[in-house]
């Protein structure tokens, strides 16, 4: 084998250069080795080729050889300009050999026996002159066109493809979709190394191309059908992970436009960070990513808005009724509308026109209204593996995506955009709560990385002044909401009132009943003083009586005998011994 | 570049296809080394012409061995190919020339049937 696996047992690989085809090849395309390229026409076969040669002469030093079987070399170079690709250019440098060969049934009469040695001239002369590594067969199947003897063509493709492998160039050959097998002569057959199969398919009207590896012998690969863009930049595979993982992670916080929300994410959310709000029709989705970019406009950053479902007049005029002027902010240049329906392109236009804008603009915030509307345009892989690759190259550029996301009334508000929900950092969910006859916005945070965020539903009002957001009743009955909501704090104030009053009635009683022991207290006292009073008045007429007593005895026996000695001593003494016996008792 | 080579001459567009009159024939027969296959083919090649164009044709053979950088010019993929350079329109005869009839209408000498 004229390329031997490396000493690790990896199959070598050529890398082609093409975005994202060498993530899902892991590595390239096998080395020395020829690849399928099968596909229907106008799927970007022959694209895919002049990239592959293009990429390999310019970035990998690898010089290439292209036989085209169906276009001319002016042809191709024009092709190739499109992709910005400058084929003559490479064609003069020696660096890209460009063969066209014709074969033209109409003026070829076969007769015995032939082979192809005249194809392996031109091939080997081409990739001798240039020092080729690289060969592009374009459309080789051709010849089944233009020879008859099928016996022939196929021994000698199958000849073709072993010295190719030995002459160890690494080989590109496209072969056009046939009925029941991958290519229309069973090329496959032949290449047994690496079969790639493209398509262009419109699914609902709106047309993707996407690309398989059918088969990819000795090596893993990713299995899926992944989405490519063809724009000014060449060919772009939108594998599932293409950036890897490794973008800066901001520990800068910045505010939603809603007070409220700032404090239930615990104080914004993170700058760089991906942000779903989804839910059902009229929930206020807009209403809400028109704050998160009023507020970006505010703190004198750039925002571009992807309006995939309403006019930039629309959309200015719906969101003056909620008090946000979102005109002031386009007039200053910082806020930029971009209005297409997703249907009137593909996927991949979509992500090219994305990638152009947020480029050109270099904005802050990338907002995109609503997602859904892609999801509806592409298969769910096809716009899922596109909203990775969104989210992946705005993480990349530390801008803040805000994506909402209608959900279908009746269908499972979380299981909605369950496809992206693990690429998103922050998801807030609106919803409606009917209650009481009456339709009400809630909202909360169904998840936010890296913050302590609240768990709770709130109750989102759309007034006049914006969007705010207010507590809600959750009682046996559920969640409370609207005049419910008002009933119930109406009720509860009532029930306050009542309290208050109820407290303040106990108090006064209490007060009185107080006033009341104090004023018996008071009169008690006021007895007892009295009765001191008394006693004390009692002993002094006491004292004064026997006094008196004493003194009417000596005037009596002074008038009785008025020689009287004068000797009271002992009378006194018996008046004494009186008042001592008073006072005990 | 060829094995045999004889005077040029400004051809006369022919516009009848069916057997073309012209002084001279011009044919190329395009080879790849002296394969058994290649000496057939001249071989018959020049019976052919002995019979039917005597005396003004002209057999003109390009080895691609030799000469690789030929083969783009004429559009030669098979080995080994007859180019019937003049009259015009150019004709093509792929094969070993095994079966002369089928060569006579591949050159235009003889209509197809």
């Amino acid at each position: 084998m004229s390329t031997p696996a490396h000493s690790d047992g990896s199959l070598p690989k050529a890398m082609t250069g093409i975005q994202g085809l060498d993530e899902i090849t892991h590595g390239g395309l096998p080395r020395g080795r020829p690849t399928l390229v099968a596909g229907s026409a106008g799927c970007g076969k022959t694209l895919l080729a002049t990239e592959f040669l293009v990429r390999g002469a310019t970035q990998f030093g690898e010089p290439g050889v292209y036989m085209s079987f169906e276009e001319t070399a002016p042809e191709l170079a024009q092709n190739a300009r499109s992709l910005g690709f400058d084929l003559d250019g490479l064609v003069r440098d020696r660096k890209i050999s460009i063969d066209f060969v014709r074969v033209e049934r109409n003026e070829i009469e076969e007769t015995g026996e032939y082979d192809l040695e005249g194809l392996f001239v031109r091939l080997g002369h081409a990739i001798d002159t240039i020092g080729a590594k690289r060969v592009v067969l374009d459309t080789i199947e051709t010849l089944f066109g233009g020879l008859q003897n099928a016996g022939i063509l196929r021994a000698e493709l199958r000849r073709l493809f072993r010295w190719l492998k030995d002459r160890g160039v690494t080989t590109v050959i496209t072969g056009e979709r046939g009925d029941g097998q991958i290519t229309r002569h069973g090329l496959e057959e032949y290449v047994s190394d690496c079969v790639i199969v493209l398509d262009h398919r419109a699914r609902e009207e709106v047309s993707t191309r996407r690309l398989r590896i059918l088969k990819y012998r000795g090596t893993t690969h990713g299995t899926n059908e992944y989405p490519f863009t063809i724009d000014a930049h060449g060919i772009t595979v939108l594998p599932i992970t293409s950036v890897g993982l490794t973008h800066d992670a901001s520990d800068e916080r910045i505010d939603t436009g809603v007070p409220r929300l700032d404090t239930m994410l615990g104080g914004g959310v993170y700058r760089g960070s991906t942000l779903l709000i989804s839910g059902t029709a009229g929930t206020g989705k807009t209403s809400l990513a028109a704050h998160f970019a009023d507020a970006t406009c505010r703190r004198g950053e750039r925002c571009l808005y992807m309006a995939l479902e309403e006019s930039e007049r629309q959309l200015v005029r719906n969101m003056r009724s909620i008090g946000l002027d979102l005109d002031k902010w386009v007039t200053h240049g910082l806020l930029r509308f971009d209005a297409s329906r997703p249907t009137a392109f593909g996927l991949e236009v979509h992500l090219t026109n994305l990638h152009q804008r947020v480029i050109e603009f270099d904005p802050q915030m990338v907002i995109m209204d609503p997602i859904s509307s892609y999801i509806r345009a592409g298969s769910d892989l096809a716009s899922e593996s596109m909203l990775m690759r969104i989210i992946d190259f705005l993480k990349s550029r530390q801008v803040t995506a805000v994506f909402t996301s209608l959900t279908h009334a009746g269908a499972d508000a979380e299981g909605a955009g369950a496809g992206v929900s693990s690429l998103i950092d922050t998801w807030m969910l609106l919803r409606d709560i009917e209650l009481g006859g009456e339709r009400n916005r809630g909202m909360y945070v169904l998840k936010s990385r890296g913050t302590a965020h609240s768990n709770q539903i709130r109750e989102f009002l759309l007034t006049d002044r914006g969007i705010a957001l207010q507590d809600v009743y959750v009682g046996p009955q559920g969640v409370l909401t609207g005049s419910m909501r008002m009933a119930q704090e109406a009720r509860e104030e009532a029930t306050a009132l009542q309290r208050n009053e109820e407290i303040g009635r106990r108090r006064r009683e209490i007060e009185s009943r107080r006033q009341a022991l104090e004023a018996q207290i008071a009169m008690q006292r006021r007895e007892f003083e009295r009765d001191v009073e008394e006693l004390e008045a009692l002993i002094r007429q006491d004292q004064g009586a026997v006094e008196r007593a004493g003194r009417d005895r000596l005037n009596m026996a002074r008038s009785r005998r008025a020689d009287a000695s004068g000797k009271p001593a002992a009378t006194p003494s018996n008046g004494n011994e009186t008042v001592g016996k008073r006072r005990r008792s | 570049m060829s094995v045999h080579e004889q005077d040029e001459q400004v051809p006369e567009p022919l516009d009848s296809a069916d057997v073309p009159e012209s002084d001279t024939w011009e044919l190329r027969l395009y080879v790849a080394g002296q394969t058994g296959r290649s000496i057939a083919a001249l071989a018959n090649l020049k019976r052919i012409c002995e019979v039917h164009l005597q005396g003004k044709y002209r057999i003109e053979v390009v080895d691609l061995l030799v000469h690789p950088q030929l083969a783009s010019g004429d559009q030669i993929v098979a080995i080994p190919t007859l180019v019937r350079k003049l009259p015009h329109p150019v004709r093509k005869v792929i094969g070993d020339l095994s079966s002369e009839e089928r060569t006579l209408v591949g050159l235009q000498l003889r209509p197809a049937r």
